[in-house]
């Protein structure tokens, strides 16, 4: 079968699907659910401002889904479903996605939505968000009609269907973001127009973001909520009081292991780890391969083996965290587990030091720093003193290096000026957009945070993944991430420990959560409250 | 001197103040390591290269530092104090929009500090060792020496956990749409608990000064004059002794409008007011350069008015200032 047939079968699926809950997703019981209500959403993540085309992070992705809507979703299995574009098509070389968008879809300022603005979305994406990856082989876009576009591609790109849904391709009107402003610093990004299930009322920097019903949203009947609310909160703990007593209905990203367990206890909540199949957040122990120690896989892996990640999801998170075995979460199509893993072996590793020309001398064979991420503690710096703790067993005398603030530690990762540091980095769905960014050796630049900043560098690495990247197959281009999987697993320039815990905790008064790959970065027209 | 004439003069200090406020804190922000555009990259969840360049380019962080620093006094001078680097809105509407929180917040809670503490201390000086006195005395150094974010989280504690009465968060229920009476009573609510967070330890010091005060005034002759006068007791003390002994009070409450802001600010996080010490510490964690120097310019002008409107009213308290005796 080949690519572009198996997206039509996709597709036709997903018109089945479709004709049952008129937009696809997951079917919500119509017999329950109710017009009407606000949704109070708390966050202790601030939005810069609102549009996601110029802009990455969970932040501005939760509002930024509501008020734009892109050309696909995905449902909770990882397909796509239509959206702003009712079908599509691949053709059979992989090169020409045509998109059918829906005639009677609006911005919120009344204007249609046209295949132009589609064309200018993309265009403004590919130039202005960090995930270059994500449009790079798009060459140019065809708008035949008003309603349809063709994106046509140097070579085939299956990443980029995943690319069209989410925060990650908002189709922003060409009317209003088009005037030649810079987009970056563009002022209706913090007033947007979008064509999404809700539309802008206010924004209150760092305290809320207000969003009400459109009541010409392109899905006959939905959204069935009036209102949406954001509320930031200054941090976690007040937050999770906040959701205890009932002031907010929803708090997505719930990660501290404490809050996660408390607020399981309130009977009026329900608290899930679905919805963030696509996040895919790795907690992990980054390497720096340019010092000298460090260049040795055989002092790399010695120190995986130092490293218990039994202990930490089970111990320092209290159970709340699972583990993380490579590169792609678990949750991805393209996850194996059958890769090196690194047992907890105190013996083995002193004996690899040996054989590495590290051998202990009064009890120490050299010394290292860590740094972490300031802030949240159970995840980074609390991880760090416990890695510094089990290296000493080892012989190895780690300093904890802590930076006051966030620009700090960003500023000496970046510019390689680590030994080894502690690190969140998230998938961001398929591995071409939040994988290969770490591990290509092209993308070893300094002064960029979350780049390749270990400086890891193997060729057979860089060919599977640029292989990956292009090929249309889903079981060759699973086979080739199979093969990088392994491969970075024995490297390994970075340690891999454990997945966030990304929880999302809600009141019982909430109908159709939003539970898909995208959790609540993906339009909410489906929730509902009841009362 | 003539009123006007000080004013002048104030006003002229004031302006080299604000000047050297402004340079000098521009020069030690841009000293501390970090950098803005890491903070908006890393936001952003990375960038190229380029991005980067644009980025510092677009907020002119490319530019020599004593460039940025000419440019920015410039702007200043006319009344703009630049674009928020993390939020790319005015900094002059970011602060307005929460500067009224913030003195809502300082106002009340010194109010508060003012009359319940010289109230206190009035009545505890009338019978300087009795119980009643006592009590207050020990109140009023339990309540001085407490750090005010602890004094909060205890209340947060107390109000949230085991009597929950007041909210603990924020300045307003962000369901209730619209304003009206609903809407007051509703901040009125909100405010309780960080105005008495921040108050307590001001009040803690009134009570003691006008304690202290009335003592020494209740020991004056004229005192001893207006009672065997045959005034009332309440007259006596009412208007002869707290009109002398309240001049300290009135000082102190000026000169501690600076330390009220900067005590704001850790009230404002524990309770999440939305007011300066919120936008204070996002600004500072996010290396806001343009933000954090609005809000000091905005503190250090809001100090330096508090202090000139206590000259003023310490001339209207004190008839003796006021004809220009005391010289």
């Amino acid at each position: 079968m080949t690519f572009g047939r198996k997206l039509l079968s996709a597709t036709a699926l997903a018109m089945v699907f479709a004709g049952a809950t008129a937009i696809g997703g997951p079917a919500p019981a119509q017999a329950e659910a109710k017009a009407g209500g606000t949704l109070v959403i708390g966050s202790t993540q601030k939005p810069r401002h609102l549009n996601p085309a110029v802009q990455s992070g969970i932040a501005t992705a939760v509002p930024g889904t509501q008020l734009f809507a892109t050309p696909l979703r995905f449902d909770a299995n990882w397909k796509p479903q239509p959206y702003l574009a009712e079908k599509w098509e691949v053709s059979d070389n992989g090169l020409d996605i045509t998109l059918h968008l829906r005639k009677n879809a609006t911005f919120h300022d009344g204007k249609p939505v046209t295949s132009e603005d589609l064309a200018f979305s993309l265009e403004t994406v590919k130039a202005n968000h960090p995930f270059k990856t994500m449009f790079a082989p798009v060459t140019s876009v065809e708008t035949p009609d008003a309603h349809t576009a063709i994106i046509h591609l140097a070579h085939p790109h299956p990443a980029i269907l995943l690319a069209m849904s989410s925060a990650l391709l908002p189709v922003i009107p060409k009317h209003v973001y088009g005037d030649g402003q810079d987009l970056k610093t563009h002022p209706a990004n913090s007033a947007p127009v979008g064509s999404g299930p809700f539309r802008f009322v206010e924004f209150n920097p760092g305290e809320n973001v207000i969003l009400e019903k459109n009541p010409d949203y392109f899905i006959e009947g939905r959204p069935y909520l009036d209102k949406i609310i954001i509320k930031n909160y200054k941090d976690t703990t007040s937050l999770t009081l906040a959701m205890d007593k009932g002031e907010i209905d929803m708090y997505p990203f719930l990660e501290g292991a404490r809050n996660i367990n408390r607020l399981k206890e309130n009977k009026d909540l329900t608290v899930t780890s679905d919805g963030y199949a696509a996040v895919g957040p790795i907690n992990w122990l980054a390497f720096n391969t340019k010092r000298e120690i460090l260049a040795k896989k055989e002092v790399r892996q010695a120190i995986a083996y130092a490293v218990d990640r039994n202990f930490i999801t089970k111990a320092l998170h209290a159970g709340a965290s699972t583990i993380a075995t490579g590169p792609i979460t678990p949750a991805s199509p393209f996850y194996t587990v059958d890769v090196a893993k690194y047992d907890l072996d105190l013996d083995k590793s002193k004996a690899m030091l040996d054989a590495a020309g590290y051998p202990e001398k009064d009890g120490a064979r050299f010394s290292l720093t860590i740094d972490y991420i300031p802030g949240g503690d159970e995840q980074q710096k609390n991880v760090a003193e416990y890695i510094a703790s089990q290296l000493k067993k080892i012989g190895i005398d780690l300093q904890v290096r802590a930076a006051p603030d966030f620009p700090t530690w960003a500023k000496r990762v970046s510019s390689h000026d680590f030994d080894l540091t502690m690190d969140i980095v998230f998938n961001w769905g398929d591995p071409v957009i939040g994988v290969h960014r770490t591990y290509l050796s092209t993308n070893i630049i300094e002064g960029v945070i979350w780049s390749n900043t270990q400086s890891y560098a193997n060729s057979e690495v860089d060919k599977l993944l640029d292989a990956a990247a292009k090929e249309p197959d889903e079981a060759k281009r699973k086979a080739d991430y199979v093969a990088f999987q392994k491969i970075v697993a024995d490297d390994l320039p970075i340690y891999w420990l454990n997945l966030l815990p990304y929880h999302t905790a809600y009141s019982n008064r909430v109908g159709n959560p939003p539970l898909t790959i995208w959790g609540t970065m993906a339009p909410m027209d489906e929730v509902y409250l009841n009362n | 001197m003539k009123i006007a004439a000080i004013i002048a003069q104030r006003l002229f200090y004031a302006a080299i103040l604000i000047l050297a406020v402004l340079v000098l804190n521009f020069l030690l922000l841009h000293l501390a390591p970090g950098d803005p555009a890491e903070v908006i990259a890393g936001e952003m969840g990375g960038a190229t290269q380029e991005m980067m360049a644009e980025i510092r380019a677009a907020y002119g962080l490319d530019q020599p530092l004593h460039v940025q620093l000419g440019i920015y006094l410039g702007r200043a001078l006319q009344g703009d104090l630049g674009q928020s680097f993390f939020y790319n809105a005015p900094v002059v509407g970011l602060i307005l929009g929460r500067l009224g929180a913030t003195i809502l917040l300082v106002v009340t809670s010194l109010t508060f500090a003012v009359v319940i503490g010289t109230l206190l201390g009035v009545l505890a000086a009338r019978k300087p060792t009795g119980l009643f006195s006592n009590v207050i005395t020990v109140l009023s150094l339990v309540g001085y020496s407490a750090p005010v974010f602890w004094t909060g989280i205890i209340l947060v504690i107390v109000f949230a956990w085991v009597f929950p009465i007041f909210p603990i968060s924020g300045m307003s229920d962000i369901r209730l749409a619209g304003g009206g009476i609903e809407h007051v009573l509703d901040v009125a609510h909100h405010l309780v608990l960080p105005a008495f967070t921040l108050g307590v330890i001001y009040l803690a010091q009134y009570s003691r000064l006008s304690r202290a005060s009335m003592l020494e005034v209740l020991g004056a002759d004229y005192i001893r004059t207006a009672r065997a006068k045959g005034l009332s007791e309440s007259v006596v003390v009412g208007k002869h002794a707290l009109r002398n002994a309240i001049l300290p009070i009135v000082t102190i409450a000026g000169l501690q409008f600076g330390g009220l802001i900067s005590g704001a600010v850790l009230v404002e996080t524990v309770f999440s007011w939305p007011g300066l010490g919120t936008l204070a510490l996002d600004a500072i964690l996010g290396r806001d350069y343009p933000t954090i120097l609005g809000i000091l310019f905005f503190s250090a002008v809001i100090v330096i008015v508090a202090n000139l409107l206590t000259d003023l009213c310490y001339r209207l308290v004190d008839p003796r200032i006021r004809s220009g005796g005391h010289k």
